[in-house]
């Protein structure tokens, strides 16, 4: 669990995180949603200390990284993952020895052991037999995969994903996910994702943070979201026209006011379509 | 006020660099590829500008040496000392500061630029210590090694030199070769070599390391990287010169 507590962050006098608050729960895949430029990747770079914080706590099961020592900071980041937006592979290395190379720093383990680890977990990211091939030869979704292997190869407790899946085809993005989803379960990682995708956000987004401008706006879960009456949201999630009325469709429809045997014009007769009416409330 | 800042920031950068490494054996191997990049690498370029260095400095100082009093064998004795102080550890150091200086500053911007350094950091290793390190170090103890080459290779071509062009002969060469030989200039050569060593390769990780921005500011930082290790290494050079001769 990482708890993140009123943290800000300014560049020069430019204020980019303005007290942002949650709780990144462990075997869950937390989401972190935002506009282009909303600070979504300064927030992950913060909660890793990448990034210094101006102010405000960053809790790793309860110990803090805004104020641990050198030491103590390095420890801990033995135990994170982090897959960077641009996947950052060590191009002067091949597959193997990229997802080899946290083994080798941190385990007395040998060859063979390290070599069979890697074939795990790059057999895990359904890449196996890409041992020897350099990042230039794979394509975007193979370095992000490769990249996934390398962050989880050393087992560790924390993941953080900056856009797992950005330009990449909706298939290859919902592997993509669905991987990092399982793997946060099978090996009960508290995972972290930045993404506009919002079909990531539908199909694994279970604890969610919508920043806006630097502020933690909206928490919820997928299906909160769905039924969320909070207009900037919605028109950040929904932001076709199409998509506004295909979810307006759905609230009704879970509402049992429209059924596949009724006739939609009827309904539009009875004037029952106002969207939004008796939903749940936001949290 | 810059000047300044960058100073005192290259000061807390090598301070950084101390630091127990996370695992001996892969600083060893870093530290083992660095010194074959940086010495190995270079070597074929030591090579043909030592000999040409040598070459050229026994046909100018023939070419000056006119006086009836001075005998032809006192041409060996300025090549070698020339060369031993001056051209091989500065000509060369400067020429090394363009090969190597770049390719490091090169090396460490792409690493900054596409995350790989944040990538490092993230898994709990002390970036500073682990990539700029080796590097130094690795330099520290092939540059020297190439400067002596030079000076051997120098004196070689200066005395090849001197037979092909007919105005001294191997024999005299040997013999002024000997005359008045001082011990210390080899050592204030080797004070040299190791003093720009270490001036071109933390330099050069300075401006990498520190880049900010994208692929063009790589550019930018090799050059600047070259361009300041040049003149510290000339700076440097007078004052050893100054202080030790
Ligand atoms: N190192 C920096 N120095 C100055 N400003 C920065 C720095 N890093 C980020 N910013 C600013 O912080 C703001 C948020 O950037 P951030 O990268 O977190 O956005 P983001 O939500 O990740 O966007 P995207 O979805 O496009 O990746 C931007 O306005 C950016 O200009
Ligand atoms: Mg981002």
């Amino acid at each position: 669990m990482i708890e993140v507590k009123d943290v800000r962050k300014s560049f020069r006098d430019k204020a980019v995180l303005k007290g942002v608050n949650f709780v990144f729960e462990t075997s869950k895949t937390n989401m972190i949603i935002g506009a282009s430029g909303s600070g979504k990747t300064v927030l992950q770079k913060c909660m890793v200390g990448l990034i210094e914080v101006d102010q405000g706590e960053i809790l790793f099961e309860g110990r803090n990284l805004t104020t641990m020592t050198p030491e103590a900071r390095k420890e801990l980041r033995q135990q994170v993952g982090m897959l960077f937006q641009g996947v950052a592979l060590f191009d002067s290395m091949n597959v193997e020895r990229n997802v080899m190379f946290p083994l080798d720093m941190f385990t007395d383990w040998d060859i063979k052991k390290k070599l069979e680890r890697v074939n795990t977990v790059l057999e895990r990211v359904g890449l196996t037999g890409t041992n020897k091939k350099f990042s230039n030869e794979l394509s975007g979704g193979m370095r992000k995969r490769v990249g996934i292997a390398r962050a989880v190869v050393l087992k560790p407790k924390y993941l953080f994903c900056d856009e797992p899946n950005s330009g990449l085809d909706p298939r290859t993005s919902m592997l993509i996910d669905k991987l990092i989803h399982e793997i946060t379960i099978e090996n009960q990682i508290t995972t972290v994702i930045n993404t506009h995708d919002m079909n990531s956000v539908m199909e694994i987004g279970e604890n969610i943070l919508y920043l806006e401008d630097g502020i933690s706006e909206w928490k919820g879960s997928n299906k909160d979201l769905v039924f969320s009456k909070h207009q900037r949201l919605n028109d950040f999630i929904f932001a076709s026209e199409f998509l506004k009325d295909a979810k307006d469709m759905r609230a009704l429809e879970t509402r049992g006011i429209i059924d596949d045997n009724r006739d939609m014009n009827e309904i539009l007769k009875e004037g029952k379509i106002e969207p939004g009416k008796d939903e749940k409330n936001d949290k | 006020m810059i000047q300044l800042s960058s100073f005192g920031k290259y000061l807390l950068m090598i301070r950084g660099m101390f630091h127990k490494p996370e695992n001996l054996k892969m600083y060893w191997k870093e530290f083992m590829h660095q010194s074959v990049e940086i010495g190995y690498g270079s070597f074929g370029i030591v090579v043909i500008i030592s000999v040409f260095m040598g070459a050229v400095s026994a046909v100018q100082t023939a070419f000056q040496l006119t006086s009836p009093f001075v005998t032809r064998e006192t041409i060996a004795l300025v090549v070698r000392d020339t060369v031993i102080l001056e051209f091989a550890p500065t000509l060369i150091c400067i020429v090394l500061a363009g090969v190597v200086g770049s390719k490091i500053a090169s090396e460490l911007g792409n690493m900054r630029v596409s995350e790989q350094i944040d990538a490092l950091e993230i898994m709990g290793i002390n970036t500073k210590s682990y990539l700029i390190g080796p590097k130094i170090l690795g330099a520290l103890l092939t540059i020297p090694m190439l400067v002596v080459v030079a000076m051997v290779l120098g004196i070689y071509g200066g005395r090849m030199a001197g037979a092909l062009g007919g105005f001294l002969s191997a024999d005299e060469f040997d013999r002024g070769l000997q005359d008045r030989f001082v011990a210390k200039n080899v050592w204030i050569g080797l004070a040299k070599a190791y003093s720009f060593s270490f001036i071109i390769s933390s330099v050069a990780a300075y401006y990498g390391y520190y880049v900010k921005g994208g692929a063009l500011e790589i550019g930018r930082a090799s050059t600047n990287a070259v361009i300041t290790s040049c003149i510290m290494i000339l700076i440097t050079d007078y004052l050893i010169a100054y202080f030790l001769l």
